[in-house]
């Protein structure tokens, strides 16, 4: 078993605390000048997304967490579960609703997402960053109308909904940015 | 910023001095972890261990003992294992003495060199025990408080994973003033904590009576721990001690014990005149004088491209 010290910590990396994993998000060293070192690391549960705080002795260890990033393309959803595939090697696993997350609102098939495994099992998906989808259903826009302040709702063909302009109309393509969920922009077939 | 610093010495007469970076022997603190080297010379044909300071204290006493009078000193200074946002293993400390003062003196005296550097003459001044301190904001009597209590506060302010800490009641006492009490204090002035408990007194005379306090100071402003002062400990025996149980300490902990600083010692036994002393943190105060937020601001480069 792999272990990590304060020294060590920094961004990214997945270490274990009380049986779940946790990626951490900042390590920052506090120390008085005449006493005990401590490290203020602050940590995201990787399995409830939860933020929290962990205070270590600077020289303390932590386990590392058996946790990787994997690019993975997605196959299909089978109604209760989403299909991955390893492009590499082919081989292919499933994740849960609870794994896939927020990420189901935006990905179809063949699209390439980031797979974090967790002693070999998908523990959460990424969708990329941005997505062109199509718009599956949109009020008409008013007639003149070439920029817009406010915009309308958007259903897209993977049941998300995004704010667009309102010059945008059902049938047309759009890149979306998952990250933050808005319209960026139309896209030409 | 030095200039400011030589002429508000040159002004109250307190003279400069330039004592050795590299020594023999080294500061002993169990908070403390010297950086070394080897010299190869006369004397050390097989590589004779010199020590970085860790501050340059133990030979400007060793000239308070020979009768120098008030001095002070701008150095370079190393401690091992410190790296973050407001530490750097290579740092700026300005030191100074002031015989027959104490520690509640020197105190004013930081407060006028802190308002000369800062540019700020009407910067105020907050004084509070440690004893108040923890008493009025986490309702807690450091010198009464058990492990229990100590662990309990800790966890009811938040602090996570407090369980697996394992601390002793000092190390709970750090925890909370780091955690819970620092970020809170000089907001708007300058505080000055004093009065430590006796097993903090680091190398401060302990003040005898029912509740012994160690003569000891520091210095916050804007949340950042600026200066450490105290009102010098001079009786041998009691420092003798003191080593002792550091080197223990050190060798119950697994780390390393270097040799205590016999010159030092001797300089105490020949007899060193009362006193106060405080070492100041310059890259700190740079930052507060620049409104910076990391260490790296003010240094040309940082250790990891030095």
């Amino acid at each position: 078993m792999a272990y990590y010290s304060t020294s060590e910590f920094r961004g990214g990396m997945k270490i274990m605390l009380d049986g779940d994993p946790y990626a951490i998000i900042e390590n920052e060293f506090v120390k008085p000048g005449k006493g005990q070192a401590f490290n203020r690391v602050k940590v995201r549960n990787l399995k409830t997304g939860r933020v929290v705080e962990r205070t270590f002795k600077s020289g303390d260890t932590a386990e590392a967490a058996d946790v990787h990033d994997t690019q993975m393309q997605y196959l299909y959803n089978d109604g209760e579960l989403w299909h991955f595939m390893d492009p590499a090697s082919f081989e292919q696993l499933t994740a849960d609703a609870n794994a896939v997350g927020e990420a189901a609102k935006w990905i179809k098939e063949q699209d390439m997402c980031n797979v974090t495994l967790y002693n070999g099992a998908p523990l959460s998906v990424d969708p990329p960053n941005f997505v062109t989808l199509l718009i599956t259903d949109t009020d008409p826009g008013l007639k003149g109308d070439t920029s817009g302040g406010g915009g309308k709702p958007a259903t897209l063909e993977t049941g998300a909904v995004v704010r667009v302009p309102l010059f945008v109309q059902s049938g047309e393509l759009i890149k979306v940015d998952t990250r933050t969920g808005e319209y960026v922009s139309r896209v030409k077939e | 910023m030095l200039q400011a610093i030589r002429r508000f010495f040159a002004a109250r007469g307190v003279l400069e001095v330039e004592t050795p970076i590299a020594s023999r022997a080294a500061a002993s603190d169990p908070a403390l972890d010297s950086l070394s080297t080897r010299w190869h010379g006369p004397g050390g044909a097989a590589g004779l261990p010199l020590y970085l300071q860790t501050s340059p204290e133990f030979p400007m006493k060793r000239l308070l003992a020979a009768g120098c009078g008030p001095i002070y000193q701008a150095c370079k200074v190393f401690r091992n294992g410190e790296r973050g946002r407001f530490h750097h293993p290579e740092f700026s400390l300005l030191e100074w003495y002031r015989p027959g003062w104490d520690h509640r003196r020197l105190m004013g005296e930081v407060a006028d060199l802190v308002r000369c550097v800062l540019d700020a003459p009407g910067l105020a001044v907050e004084e509070v025990s440690y004893r108040d301190l923890f008493r009025e904001r986490l309702q807690l009597d450091p010198w009464h408080a058990d492990l229990g209590d100590l662990c309990r506060a800790a966890a009811d302010h938040g602090i996570g994973g407090v369980d697996g800490l394992g601390l002793s009641p000092d190390g709970w006492l750090d925890l909370l003033l780091t955690h819970c009490l620092e970020a809170g204090l000089g907001r708007g002035c300058m505080t000055f904590v004093y009065d430590y408990p006796p097993s903090q007194a680091a190398l401060a005379r302990v003040r005898p009576g029912p509740e012994p306090a160690g003569e000891r100071f520091e210095l916050y402003l804007d949340g950042l721990e600026l200066a450490n002062g105290y009102h010098e400990l001079t009786e041998a025996e009691e420092q003798r001690r003191r080593f002792a149980w550091d080197l223990q300490w050190r060798a119950a902990a697994g780390r390393h014990c270097p040799p205590a600083d016999e010159a030092f010692l001797a300089a105490l036994d020949a007899g060193m005149p009362a006193a106060a002393g405080v070492a100041l943190g310059l890259d700190r105060l740079l930052m507060i004088k620049t409104g910076s937020t990391h260490i790296d601001q003010v240094l040309a480069f940082p250790v990891e491209r030095a």
